[in-house]
Order: structure tokens, then sequence, then C-alpha cells
């Protein structure tokens, strides 16, 4: 028999937030080791994991806050704070590094005005490294949520930004 | 009469734009009143020539390429539909030599079929291998893949046969087969292109590698920079099961296998096996201590066969044409064919599947054309972030797992990326510590602490005077060989490769403080 739960042990929490939490663990929490689609399930949900939801997180999936904090924290693709209205990723590996990424990475961190994890003063760009796309046969490369893009140079960035502004 | 064409959905595909060309060719024939049917296949790895179109003939498929959508008007009135004359027109597919040259056993179907379709699968010999698979004894199944000399892709080489003896032999009410499609290795995308691509090979290749070891449940651990695999992969679990080829009874076997796609988060840790089934249990990806081997204790204390995405793709040609078959291609011990990735400053770069044993020179100045930049090439790195560079001068090694150990380096997952003159070798030496530093899971004190100091250590010799620099050579070196022998895996333990390459090969970027490390200048803007 499963041990009662209460929800008074848990701190107060945005109704929202519960309901995106328990929406994905209900769905997740039976089957081995999903602790890493729940995250993901609450990230698509809210755009990142809130503090907040950590608890209720790990009261669902049996587990400690402490497991669950450090699975947020080891992963470089869950975030904890809200992000801009879209991310662009961009590619800093050797292959890119050989087509002129670094110029590419001023550029962008200059047109933007942010540096690396950091969103744009209006909220419209998030700007986070990443480490390969798989588009290294079209060096220099940036995905943008999910769109890949492909021989990226700055002109061509900027072009870019303008037409989707 | 309906004419078919083909506009890839490969991922750099579009992001060359081929969505958009297939667009503007559906317009053109609807306002032409033309009945064109477009077929989105996966890429054939000519990235150079991507977005590569092709048009059914009856001479065969004929390739156009690189479209753009405004190309696509001028494509109709060339009469492209018929194979027509234009200046993009590039000839019968097959007979690109670029491609007609290579010896594509893995990418058999890629580029070729529509990944989305199970029947064109079938079409192209697909599920070939599991119907032999089905009609052998398990430890027959081992011995075919044993036999045939295939040895894993992933990088580390380990003869696959044998890991899925040790994990038949293993006593375990549950088994798992674990795909590792976590591939981050800079300059490589063969598997991206075979998930996009030909899915059904990978899922075919787990299903076999389920029945001969008695394992019931397999999870592809995709990257999260992968969304087109995971779509794709996903539609063809989604048809696989739907039409009896996954699921409790495999093609009427009686066997079950069940197949899950699992997202990673962006650790470049979690591509080394241990780390891997650690994020699969939903915790932070830390590497674990061997013994016990995954194939005895892996997923879930389980017996589990780990492999990367090629070498489970390349098993079911195996179980179809033989062992022999495989195994006649390559060289020494380096059996069958590797897909390599060609990458960086190139000016043909795309996936060269040939038999090991081409030299980098035949690959880079045969296949790749020389550089994009038009300048000498200076360096070359092989097998990704921890691979050693390869100066110039050793262009004309081998591709062969041994002849490249020879000279220090790895053909780790066969990533090529060429570098020019204009590279800076101690700031990419730089580069593989700053990596390694925010890369490492943590729980080795050499890679978590000596990354982070071998990149100070790095700035010091740039920056220092001769006295300086000697002293702090000397400490690197140091470094590198604590960093390699007191890391449990491989991203401490050659995270230090590419560095003492540098060192070793390039010793002259050392020297001169030709740029300042800390704010680099833009590449191909440095001065003499």
């Amino acid at each position: 028999m499963k041990p009662a739960k209460t929800i008074a042990s848990l701190p107060p929490i945005d109704d929202a937030i519960r309901a995106a939490v328990l929406d994905v663990t209900a769905r997740l929490k039976d089957q081995p080791g999903t602790l890493l689609p729940v995250l993901h399930g609450v990230q698509n949900a809210l755009g990142y994991v809130p503090e907040e939801a950590i608890p209720l997180i790990a009261r669902e999936m049996n587990l400690s806050r402490a497991d669950v904090h450090g699975v947020v924290s080891f992963y470089h693709f869950f975030r904890m704070h809200p992000a801009g209205k879209r991310t662009i990723y961009l590619c800093r590996a050797e292959s890119c590094q050989s087509m002129g990424a670094a110029k590419l990475e001023q550029h962008i961190k200059q047109r933007l005005g942010v540096d690396f994890h950091e969103t744009t003063t209006d909220g419209a760009w998030t700007l986070e490294p990443v480490y390969c796309l798989g588009n290294c046969a079209c060096s220099p490369a940036m995905m943008v949520d999910d769109e890949l893009k492909g021989r990226v140079t700055p002109e061509s960035f900027d072009a870019w930004l303008l037409e989707t502004k | 009469m309906s004419m078919t064409v083909y506009v890839p959905r490969d991922a750099s595909a579009l992001s060359l734009g081929a969505d958009a060309v297939a667009k503007a060719i559906e317009a053109e024939a609807a306002c032409r009143n033309l009945d064109v049917r477009i077929v989105r296949n996966g890429s054939r790895g000519v990235y150079w020539l991507e977005p590569m179109v092709e048009v059914e003939t009856p001479a065969g498929r004929v390739a156009y390429g690189p479209v753009q959508p405004t190309d696509v008007m001028g494509l109709f009135d060339a009469d492209f539909l018929h194979g027509g004359v234009d200046v993009l027109n590039l000839g019968l597919t097959e007979e690109i030599p670029w491609l007609k040259s290579q010896q594509r056993l893995t990418f058999a179907r890629a580029g070729i079929v529509d990944p989305r379709s199970l029947d064109d699968y079938l079409a192209h010999d697909g599920y070939r291998g599991l119907a032999a698979a089905l009609k052998m004894e398990p430890s027959a199944i081992v011995q075919a893949v044993t036999d045939s000399g295939l040895r894993g892709r992933g990088g580390a080489a380990f003869p696959a046969g044998i890991k899925w003896k040790t994990c038949l032999d293993a006593a375990g009410d549950q088994k798992y087969i674990v795909c590792n499609a976590d591939e981050g290795d800079s300059g490589t995308f063969s598997d991206r292109m075979i998930m996009e691509g030909d899915p059904f090979v990978l899922i075919e290749g787990m299903t076999i590698a389920g029945v001969a070891v008695g394992a019931t449940r397999g999870y592809i651990y995709l990257r999260i920079e992968y969304p087109h695999a995971q779509r794709a992969l996903e539609a063809a679990i989604e048809a696989a099961t739907a039409r009896g080829y996954l699921g409790d009874n495999v093609c009427g076997s009686g066997k079950a296998f069940h197949l899950e796609v699992r997202m990673a988060a962006g650790a470049y840790i979690c591509g080394e096996e241990t780390s891997l089934l650690e994020s699969l249990e939903g915790k932070r990806g830390q590497v674990r201590f061997k013994p016990p081997l995954p194939a005895i204790q892996g997923l879930f204390g389980k017996p589990t066969v780990i492999n990367n995405v090629i070498t489970l793709a390349t098993v079911p040609i195996i179980l179809d044409r033989g062992a022999p078959f495989y195994r006649d291609y390559g060289m020494g011990k380096s059996r069958g064919t590797l897909p390599l990735q060609l990458a960086g400053n190139v000016k043909q770069p795309g996936l060269v599947e040939c038999a090991f044993g081409l030299t980098l020179r035949e690959l880079i100045e045969g296949y790749g054309g020389g550089t994009a930049s038009g300048r000498p090439v200076r360096a070359v790195q092989v097998g990704g972030p921890l691979g050693a560079y390869i100066p110039a001068t050793q262009l004309d090694t081998p591709i062969d797992y041994e002849a490249f150990a020879a000279i220090g380096g790895m053909v780790g997952h066969g990533g090529v990326v060429v570098f020019d003159d204009t590279v800076d070798m101690a700031a990419q030496a730089r580069f593989a510590m700053e990596f390694c530093a925010i890369e490492s899971c943590g729980k080795c004190t050499p890679c978590r602490i000596g990354s982070t100091r071998g990149v100070e250590v790095i700035d010091r010799i740039v920056a220092g005077d001769a006295a300086e620099k000697a002293r702090n050579e000397a400490v690197l070196r140091d470094l590198c060989q604590t960093m390699v022998a007191g890391s449990l895996c491989a991203l401490g333990g050659m995270a230090p490769f590419p560095v003492l390459s540098a060192l070793d090969h390039f010793h002259e970027d050392f020297e001169g403080a030709k740029r300042s490390l800390l704010n680099p200048l833009p590449f191909g803007e440095r001065a003499g």
C-alpha cells in the first residue's frame, strides 16, 4: 500500500505550475527512470523548471528534493528561470570554429546586446551556447528553438533577424 | 501521370532552405497544372550540393543542386521534371562521382527512401536482416556479428560481438538494448543522418540485438539537439509497431521487443555509456565505475547491450548479406566500412562511407576538394573534441583504428574537421580544456579541476616570457599526464590529446603571443 501523501508538507506553489507538474507526473511517474522526461514535460509546458516546482516533482516521483535539484542543475538544457520568447542556440564547437564561429559569436552578442545565458531586454531572445548541432557540414550553425540554420554569417544573421522581427 | 520529386527533409538540408524549395516546387507545379508528388527523403550526404532536388525519370533519378527557391521557376522552364538541361543539373544521382566511388553499406538507403514509409523500406531490402535472424539461434546471431568484425562505431571501437556475447551469457529476468544516439562530437552527423534518413534500419538493428541477447525492451537515448531525428524515429516506431515489427510478438515469432525514444538534456558526458545509463535512470549523468560491465549490470542493474547508432544500424546488412560480405571490406583489424563525416573548413563537406584504409589526404583533397577558404590545410581534428590535431604532414595516414592509434590519434566516431592555416592552435588547445571544464561530470578530480587549471596554464604559456613559458609548459604536460591516468572515462582521459598534439606539432603557436587568448580576434583575421 502506498503511504498517504499530504499536500500540507509542501511549500506554497502557484496553481498553474502545480497543474503543469501534476499533468506530466501523472502520465510518467509509474514508468522506470522518467525524471528526465518529466522535467522535459514541465519545461515544455512552462518554458522552464521553476524552483517552486521541485518539491512537488520530488514528492510525485518519490525522490528527495536534492535529487531533483541535482538533476535539473546537472543538465545544460534545463533552465530554472524563464527564457526569452525564442532561444538562439549558437554552436561553439570545433567545426564551426574552423568556419568563423568566434567572429559570428562576437557579432551576435553585440547585435543582441547579450552574453551567453542572457535574455535581451525586450524579452525577445535568449542566447545559449551549444556544442555541436550535427550540422557540421554546413558550419557555422545555429538553432532557433528547433529550427536549424547553416552557413550563418554575420550578414545573413542580420538579414534573418530583420526578417523575423 | 504523376511525377515524383525528392526534396530532403534532412535537418542540414532544411538549414539551407529545403522547406522553402519544396514549397516553391509545390506552388509552381500547381500554377502550371502539373501533377507532382513531392517525397521528403533524407540526405545523401552531399552537403555541398544541398538542397539537392531529385526527379524520377525512366533512366533513373536525376539530381539538381544546390537549389534555392528562386531557382525553381527556371527548373520548371528547363523541364526538370523530365531531367531537362539546366545549370543546376548534376546528371544521374547514382553517377555523381563523389557518390559513385563510395561503398555505402550502412547508408545504402539514406537519401534514397522515404524515411516515413515502411513500405519503401521493405521495397529496398528492409527487414531482411531480421527475417534471417529470426530463423537463427541467438548464439548464431551473436556469432555472425562477431565474425563480421564489426567494432563499436561510437568511438571506442570495442568488438560488438563480444559485447553481445557477454550480455547473452549474463543471467537476467529482464535485459535491455540501449542505443547511444547522443552524438555530441563536433564534426559528426552520421547518426543524425541515418536516424532522419533511414530510421527503420536502426529499429531493425535494435530488434535483431534484442532477439540475439534476449532483451525485450530498447531505448534510444537521443540528444535534445536533434528534434528532427526525434520526429523521424517516433514516426518510424509507430509505423513499425502498427505493422507488428515491434511489440509483443515481433513478426509472429513470439518474441517481444518494445522501443522508446528518450530525450537527453544537453550534457556531452552522457555520450559515455555509463553516464548515459545513469541519465536513462533519471539521474545526474555521472560516470560509473567499471566493472561491472553494462553487459552484465547495465540499465536498472540488468544486462544491457549499449551500442552506438551506426553500430546497430550496420547489423541488418550483416545478417542479411552474411558476415563474410561485411568483413571483406576494410584493412587489418578494422573491418567493414566507416561512415566518415567530412566537416569544417572544406569545400565539399558531407558523408563519405568507405572501407577502412582510405587516407586522410584522399578524403580531404579527393572528396573534400581542399579547404573552403582556398588556403592550405594546417590541422585536422579527427574523432571529435577529444581527438588529436593531426598536422598536414601526416595526412597520408590511412583511416584505420590501429594506424591512428600509432600516431597518437583516434578515429573515434569518424568525424573529420579541417582547419586552414589561419587557425591558432594555442586557442584550439585552450578550447579543448575549456570544453572539458564545461562538460566534466565532476566525478574525477583531474578532469573536474585539471581542465580549469589547464585553461589557466595555457593562458600563462601564451602570455608569459620565455622562462614562464617553459615553466608552464612543464606544468601543462604534467597536468595532461595526470588527467590521462587519473580519469575514469574518455572525457578527462582524452581531452589532453588535442592539447598535447597542438603542443607537439604546432609549438610555434604557443611561442609568440599572436593574440590575446582572453579576447581572441575573429578566426580568419589573424595578422601574419
